[in-house]
Parts: structure tokens; C-alpha cells; sequence
């Protein structure tokens, strides 16, 4: 345990998850009020772990950095989540999820850990509906579903555009009943520094009270880390404001791997970037791209004029508008996975058909989609000869229905009517698929240290299929980690309360304070946020949508002298003890300053371009991602040595013995 | 826009605070409010100051995390929106904003802008919740069925996003809304019936013990909340309440 081993259990694929549970140690429950697990982050991950583990009977002590388990990011999540339930019985079974989420991910991820998500997932949406998760549902009172991309069934749960907003306070509520019984302690607005070892084994944390500012100690038989991904090294992404790596950065610096690092999802249908001042960007949830048609328009001479503002886009008929992926993909259309959509627009963009004023967004456009629902409607409703007025007014009644709370968000920011006129939207970094390697049992390579959830690398490879993220939160949260981490725990029910009164506690928490201290004094002249957006430009700039060798070398030495500039110049105002938003962002930031180097490093290394890893000098003649399966079909493990740029490659080779390996097509 | 900004500060909870004003130059009508705080920030740390500290943080809406109370309105002037949300397009070159704390007792002030609302936590930790266990043991999804409008009901309560500009609105910072959403999103549904009762009277019992007010049925709530959570749900709590008392 807590080695370089996958540790996959032996036997056929769709019986491995049942063997494993039937064969591991479990904790008897007396034993259990004994042993005390941390939770580091409290999205639908950490949440759902945290509810388990302490309805299992373990000590819980969760920590998340908002002022309550409620806000974490997984509530922004819009979509829905996937399960193979096969309700509208269009032949979706657990083997076609466990099929299309291994080729979406481009034969990148282990073929165990993706099974068990589509064999657990089904169990997800019973339980979501026990604690009253109020789900979409049809008029004969059963649950609705809806289709997303790289799939050609339809098996996304949803609530409205707030499915991710749902499913957590689902989490969240488990978690009260469970702090109201005692069994979790929730230390919110508290962020976890470092992790401490004691003889090898995770046993704990520094945590800094973000309100205080004090440090805290905090001991644990094992420690879970669930704090989610790393999008913001990019500066602008869909990411919550304070989401970060610290947590994760933190574990590797310790000993955890770091696994696929530049595997990152760029997701096509975001609001485009409208100026500098922007602070972050906005999501417009793929489960639009069901009804909502993409297109730029087919002379550059149209673009141009629509750029100038010259024209509108509702002026070009059918014959003037280039509906690119429907054009390129005709079996999957707008619903190709997330990286092929995002590489498309990004294609006519460059190529200089892009439609707003910096010439990065393109349509999204819904008029087929409110005809089409309106003659629907009015045939319902029994109106002989409706006039095209009152088909667009029964159609835009139906398309609220389903997407109102995102048609208002883009009203709101972008200031037009989106049932006039067609949406503008442009690819953003939304999801990062790499993570902290873990073994079969969600283990890092330090023992007692689990990573679950986005944090974690194991399940979607290189690209991630939409709905899918919610979906492995909750299996890793409710029905692996809880389980697994017993066949560890059951070697400690003997050792007891672990004290914070030794050496290692110390030494841990000396380091945390001369960092905060040497950000708090360095008095230089420049803000964090500046150096954060100069690391967001290299990062997108060289690091994005499309990586070469030579961009990939500059960036790792840019980002190298922005790291030295960083510690030189930062202004962190105010004291390390009272709350200090500045100080943690320079932490955060600090981290991200690191992790952008090893990012890059894995992108150079990765001669092939797989999922949402594109190098351009390996494609196709037609512009397609060229794997290359016979040397890198592995999981790149990055082992810290000190340095980012010394990190040591480990390979995990991946073996495909129950799926065909071809090449990714969408055509 | 060159904007003239009156911000309540204070240094931590025991200190006293005080209104201070600030300008601000060049802010684009296409800024979102807490991209102009962002702005006046980095203004700030430039001089030297100490920025004004404020919850922020999915800045798309669905967090919950910020809370300005703007021009003596939660979340500014806008209706079904929260600040972050919020547009500076809304404003007018030259117009003076005043940006408080959301107030009320049981949101004691940390610092500046910046509440305490962890009594909402403790109203959800008293009830709710429906007790099932996460093992997965649990029946069929669909062996549940439920009436549609009944389901739809719940989940528009169940979209609070618990950001507390209910308990700023009303002159008796009352978190009847707040209370009342998560009740009703449980009432509404088959899985929540059997603990209806001690559900409704242990978080209405919490939420009188952190020292919210009373109900006045001013309705102030409901104009101010950005998911624009229904009255109906305080009428349902109340029923529920007296129901679950009278047995």
C-alpha cells in the first residue's frame, strides 16, 4: 500500500468491484468511534465522503475555505449527471457508460476505475432521490433524462440548469444530519496548508483559520483529499474565484504523484472574454447543445461585417451560415465531446470567420430549436394553423422551461435577449481531468492519503464527457472511498488518539508560518493578482488549446523567471493574523506559480495529442488528434524532487483487455 | 464611469467601523459589480491600503457567497440576480453607491463587508435532512413516482442559494424564506413526509434560538431574493407548523 501500484483486484472486469469489496478488511464499528479521518474540501466529493464515512462510523473533521460546505464549487455545475439506468430504454447499459467514457477520454484512463464509476452509478440516482434530490421529471411522475455530448443515448439526470446545485446540497444535507449527531466536526472557512507524515503515514494537517489567521494542528488516521482541480493556474476559467491546487500541490510536494498534469478540459460553450477587467468566466452548460445549433457564418465577409457591427447575425439565411460541426461530424453533430467542439471553434476563429468583437466567439443559435418545440406545442395544444408569431411564442415558452436560469445569466452578462438573437460562446478552461495518481483504492502514493474527486486523476483520461464529473464525485464520495479506506484503516484500530504534540507537527507547521511570514514582509510593489494574470496569459497562450515544443519550452522558463519575479515583488497588505484575502491568494498563487511549470513539462513530454491534449505537430491532414498509442499509452507520474522542472516521470502503462483500442471518431 | 463609492469598514468583530468613501475612475459598464470592487482593490494595495474584504467566489450566481448591500438594497438595484451578477451597466457615470454588510444580529460582522452566517448552517443541521443512509441500499429511483408540478414546486424552493438577503430585507431580519424553502422543498416530496413533523419544529425552534425575527408578512423577502423563492413557502412552513404543533 502506498506504492506505485494500481492494485486493480484480479478477475473479470464486471465482477472486480464486488470481489474487492467482498475481499478487503473492514472495520468492525466499535472500532471505528476510534479512528478520526479528515476531509479536506467539501464539494460533492469530500461531502458525500464525509456523510458516509461518518455515518459508517468514523470520526469526521471536514475543511473547506468558504463559509460553508454549501458553496463549494461543485454547486455551480449546470448540466446534469450520467447514470447507466437505461430508463428511456434506448439500449444504455453500465458496459456502453464504461465504453464511452473510456474512448471520450481517449484511451487515457484505467479500464478498472471506469467500470466500477458506470457500475456504481445507477445506485447514485437512487440515493439522490432517497434524501430528495428534486430531479427533473415527466408528467407520469418519473424521472426526465436529457443527452450530452460524445454519446448517442440519453442518460443525464437533470434539475433544470442547477443539477450540480442540487446533488450538493443533497451532500450538504447528509453532512447536517451527521453534524448534528456529532460525527462531523466542519471546520469552514479554514484552509489546509500542509500535510504532516509521521513515520511514512498521513497523519495530518496544518490548517490556517481564515478568520483568525491562527494555525491549527490537526490529527487523523488518514487523511482524504478531495479540494478539486487546478483550472485557475489559467487565471480566467469557469472556476470558482478561490478554487486552487494548494491542497493537492501540498500532497505532491510531500510524496504524492502527480498524474497527467496537462490533461485539461478547454469547454467549448462559455461566454467569450468581453475585456481585461474580467475576473473569471462563465459556463453555458453543454446539455444546451441539444437543441442549440453552432455556426459562424460562411464568408469571411459576412464575419467581417458582423464584427464591425455592420450586420446582425439573424440577416444570414440558412445558405449563409457554416454549421461547422454538423458539417465535419455529421453522426454526432453539436454533440461531439467537449475537446473536438472546442478545437473546431477555435479553428474558424483563427481561420477569421469569428463573430464578436475580438473575433473569438461564434453562435449558438436556438431559433430551429423554438420553431421546432413551438409546432410541437401547438399541435399539443390543438391549434389549427398557428401563426409563425404564435409558434415562436409557444417554442420560446418551452426553451425557458428547459434553460431559463442560463438564458437569463447570459442576458445578464452579455446584455442581449438570447431568444432573438443567437448566443455568442468561446471555449474556456472548465475541468482538469489530471489530478494526484491514485491506485484502484483512491490512495495516493502516500499511505493514508486518498485523493477523490476532480483532485484525483483516475477516471476520465484525457478528455472528460459531459455529466460525467458530478457522477464520479458522488461514487468516489458515497460508495468507493468509504470502503476502501477501511482495508487501510483496519491496521489502525489499535493505535489510538494521534497526538499533535510531536516533532513532525512542529516542523510542519514552522514551514507553514515562515511562508505566510515571508509573504506578509516582502513589501515588494506588485499585487497578487498581477502576477496571477501574467501566469494566466503564458499558461493560455502556450499551454491552451494548442501546444508546440518550442511554446512549451518558453513557457517553462517564463514561468520559471515570472516564479523568481513572484517571491521578489508580491505585495501581500495587511497581517497574517486577522483575515487576509490577499495573503491567501498569494499562497494559492505561490502553488499555482509551481504547478504551471510541471503542467507544461508534461505537455512537452507527451509527444501525441490525445483528448484535450493537442500538440500541433501530431494531427491528421484533417486537422484530427494523432495518438500515439505505442509510446504513451501510460499515465505520466510525476514524482517532486524539489524543483517542478526535475520532477521524475513514472509510468503506469494502461491495458485495454475488455475494450478495443481505435481511433477516436465522431465523423 | 468615475464613481464616488461610500464602504462600510471595520476592522474585525470587536472593533467599531465607519463609512469611508472612495473613487474610482474608467470602470467599463460591462464590469460586474464585484469586478469594480476588484478594481478599487488593487487601487488600494497599490497605495498601500489594506483592500475591503468581501465574500466572493463562483461569481456566477449559484454560490451564495456574496452579499453586498447596495444602495440599502440586498444585492443592488437589479431584481432576480446577486451582486456578482449585478452590472455596472446599471449605473450612471458620476452616481454615488453606498455598499454596507448584510445586517442583521445573527449575522454578526468579521470584517468590512464580510458576515458571519453560520447560523443558516445550524438551522439546516436541526432538520434539514431526510435520514437515509448513503449506503446506496435504497429502493429504485423510479419506484418513486411523483407528481410533476409537486416536484417542480420543491425544486424551486429547493433553489435558495442561502445567501441571507431574505434576513437583510426585512425590518425584522427574520429567516422565515430561508427556513421555509428547505421546508416545503421536503413537504412537497414523498421521501420527506415521514420526519415532517420534527423537521419543521426543531428548524423553526433553531432559527428563533439564533435571534432572527418574526414574520410580518411584508413580502420584502421575496422581491429581494435572487432565485426569487416564493412567499407560498413561509404559508406551507406555517401549516406544517401548526400541523406538527397540534398533534
Amino acid at each position: 500500500m502506498g506504492t506505485f501500484e494500481s492494485n486493480t483486484p484480479k478477475g473479470p472486469l464486471a465482477e472486480k468491484w464486488t470481489n474487492h469489496k467482498n475481499n478487503i478488511n473492514l472495520v468492525n464499528p466499535a472500532n471505528k468511534r476510534n479512528i478520526d479521518v479528515i476531509v479536506v474540501g467539501t464539494g460533492l466529493a469530500g461531502g458525500s465522503a464525509a456523510a458516509t464515512l461518518a455515518e459508517l462510523g468514523y470520526n469526521v473533521k471536514t475543511f473547506c475555505y468558504q463559509d460553508s460546505p454549501r458553496r463549494a464549487h461543485s454547486i455551480a455545475a449546470q448540466g446534469g449527471i450520467n447514470a447507466a439506468k437505461n430508463y428511456q430504454g434506448d439500449g444504455d447499459s453500465i458496459y456502453r457508460l464504461f465504453y464511452d467514457t473510456i474512448k471520450g477520454g481517449d484511451y487515457r484512463s484505467r479500464e478498472e476505475n471506469v467500470y466500477r464509476l458506470a457500475e456504481v452509478s445507477g445506485n447514485i440516482i437512487d440515493q439522490c432521490v432517497a434524501q430528495g434530490v428534486p430531479f427533473a421529471r415527466e408528467y407520469g411522475g418519473l424521472l426526465d433524462n436529457r443527452s450530452f455530448g460524445g454519446v448517442l443515448v440519453s442518460r443525464t439526470f437533470y434539475a433544470k440548469g442547477q443539477t450540480g446545485q442540487q446533488l450538493l446540497l443533497g451532500a450538504y444535507s447528509a453532512m447536517n444530519r451527521q453534524i448534528n449527531r456529532g460525527k462531523i466536526k466542519a471546520y469552514n472557512r479554514h484552509e489546509m496548508l500542509d500535510i504532516v507524515k509521521v513515520d511514512g503515514k498521513a497523519r495530518g494537517i496544518i490548517a490556517r483559520n481564515l478568520v483568525t489567521g491562527e494555525l491549527e494542528r490537526h490529527s487523523a488516521h488518514a487523511v482524504v483529499i478531495a479540494s478539486g482541480g487546478y483550472g485557475n493556474v489559467f487565471f480566467l476559467s469557469t472556476n470558482a474565484m478561490g478554487s486552487n491546487v494548494t491542497a493537492s500541490w501540498k500532497i505532491h510536494k510531500k510524496g504524492a504523484y502527480f498524474a497527467n498534469p496537462c490533461f485539461t478540459q478547454i469547454h467549448p460553450t462559455c461566454i467569450p472574454v468581453s475585456g481585461d477587467h474580467q475576473s473569471k468566466l462563465t459556463l453555458m452548460s453543454e446539455s444546451l447543445r441539444n437543441d442549440g445549433r453552432i455556426w459562424v457564418p460562411k464568408k469571411k465577409e459576412d464575419a467581417e461585417a458582423i464584427r464591425a457591427g455592420k450586420k446582425k447575425p439573424t440577416e444570414l439565411s440558412e445558405e449563409e451560415r457554416d454549421y461547422y460541426l454538423e458539417r465535419r461530424y455529421p453522426a454526432f453533430g453539436n454533440l461531439v465531446p467537449r475537446d473536438v467542439a472546442s478545437r473546431a471553434a477555435k479553428e474558424r476563429c483563427d481561420a477569421g470567420f469569428g463573430v464578436n468583437k475580438t473575433g473569438e466567439a461564434v453562435y449558438l443559435d436556438f431559433s430551429s430549436a423554438i420553431m421546432r418545440y413551438g409546432k410541437e406545442a401547438a399541435t399539443t395544444q390543438k391549434i389549427d394553423n398557428p401563426s409563425d408569431a404564435k409558434i415562436k411564442e409557444l417554442g420560446k415558452e418551452v426553451v425557458e422551461a428547459k434553460y431559463g436560469n442560463l438564458f437569463q445569466m447570459y442576458e445578464k452578462i452579455v446584455d442581449q435577449n438570447p431568444y432573438e438573437t443567437p448566443m455568442m460562446i468561446y471555449p474556456a478552461v472548465h475541468y482538469t481531468m489530471g489530478g494526484v495518481w491514485v491506485d484502484y483504492n483512491l490512495q495516493t502514493t502516500i499511505p493514508g492519503c486518498y485523493a477523490i474527486g476532480e483532485a484525483n486523476f483516475s477516471d476520465h483520461g484525457a478528455n472528460r464527457l459531459g455529466a460525467s464529473a458530478l457522477m464520479q464525485g458522488l461514487a468516489d464520495g458515497y460508495f468507493v472511498l468509504p470502503y476502501t479506506i477501511g482495508n487501510y484503516l483496519a491496521d489502525d484500530i489499535r493505535t489510538g488518539a494521534i497526538s499533535t504534540d510531536t516533532p513532525e507537527f512542529e516542523a510542519a507547521e514552522k514551514e507553514v508560518r515562515e511562508r505566510i511570514e515571508k509573504l506578509v514582509n516582502n513589501k515588494g510593489t506588485k499585487s497578487v493578482d498581477h502576477f496571477h494574470k501574467l501566469l494566466g496569459k503564458i499558461m493560455w497562450n502556450k499551454v491552451g488549446m494548442a501546444r508546440n515544443e518550442q511554446g512549451l519550452k518558453e513557457a517553462i522558463s517564463e514561468i520559471k523567471e515570472l516564479r523568481e519575479e513572484f517571491w521578489k515583488d508580491v505585495r501581500v497588505p495587511g497581517s497574517a493574523d486577522e483575515m487576509n484575502a490577499e495573503l491567501e491568494k498569494a499562497g494559492r498563487v505561490a502553488d499555482f506559480l509551481e504547478l504551471g511549470e510541471l503542467f507544461a513539462k508534461d505537455a512537452l513530454h507527451r509527444n501525441e495529442s490525445c483528448g484535450g491534449h493537442f500538440r500541433e505537430e501530431y494531427q491528421t491532414e484533417e486537422g484530427e488528434a494523432l495518438r500515439d498509442d505505442e509510446n504513451f499509452m501510460y499515465v505520466a507520474a510525476w514524482e517532486y524532487t524539489g524543483n517542478p522542472s526535475e520532477a521524475i516521470l513514472h509510468k503506469e502503462e494502461l491495458n485495454y483487455e475488455n475494450i478495443e483500442v481505435k481511433t477516436r471518431s465522431y465523423k | 464611469m468615475n464613481l464616488t463609492l461610500k464602504i462600510w469598514r471595520q476592522k474585525n468583530a470587536n472593533a467599531k467601523g465607519k463609512v469611508v468613501t472612495y473613487q474610482v475612475s474608467d470602470i467599463s459598464p460591462d464590469m460586474s459589480f464585484l469586478e469594480m470592487m476588484d478594481v478599487l482593490n488593487e487601487q488600494l494595495i497599490e497605495k498601500g491600503d489594506e483592500p475591503v474584504a468581501f465574500d466572493h467566489d463562483c461569481r456566477e450566481g449559484i454560490c451564495g457567497s456574496c452579499n453586498l448591500q447596495i444602495n440599502g438594497e440586498p444585492h443592488g438595484p437589479d431584481r432576480g440576480v446577486t451582486t456578482c451578477q449585478l452590472h455596472m451597466r446599471r449605473f450612471k457615470d458620476g452616481d454615488t453607491i453606498v455598499i454596507e454588510p448584510f445586517r442583521a444580529k445573527a449575522f454578526p460582522i468579521i470584517k468590512d463587508l464580510v458576515v458571519d452566517r453560520s447560523s443558516f448552517d445550524r438551522i439546516q443541521q436541526a432538520g434539514g435532512y431526510i435520514s437515509v443512509n448513503t449506503s446506496g441500499n435504497t429502493q429504485d429511483a423510479n419506484s418513486i413516482p411523483i407528481e410533476k408540478d409537486n416536484a417542480d414546486m420543491s425544486f424551486y424552493a429547493a433553489t435558495c442559494i442561502g445567501c441571507g438577503a431574505c434576513v437583510a430585507a426585512c425590518k425584522n431580519a427574520s429567516a422565515m424564506l430561508f427556513t421555509s424553502a428547505k421546508v416545503s422543498q421536503f413537504a412537497l416530496l414523498p421521501q420527506g413526509e415521514v420526519e415532517a413533523d420534527r423537521r419543521v419544529l426543531q428548524m423553526v425552534e433553531q432559527m428563533d434560538k439564533e435571534g432572527f425575527g418574526n414574520c410580518t408578512n411584508t413580502g420584502a423577502c421575496e422581491i429581494e431574493c435572487p432565485k426569487g423563492i416564493s412567499l407560498e413557502n413561509i404559508a406551507r412552513m406555517n401549516r406544517e407548523y401548526l400541523k406538527a404543533s397540534l398533534k
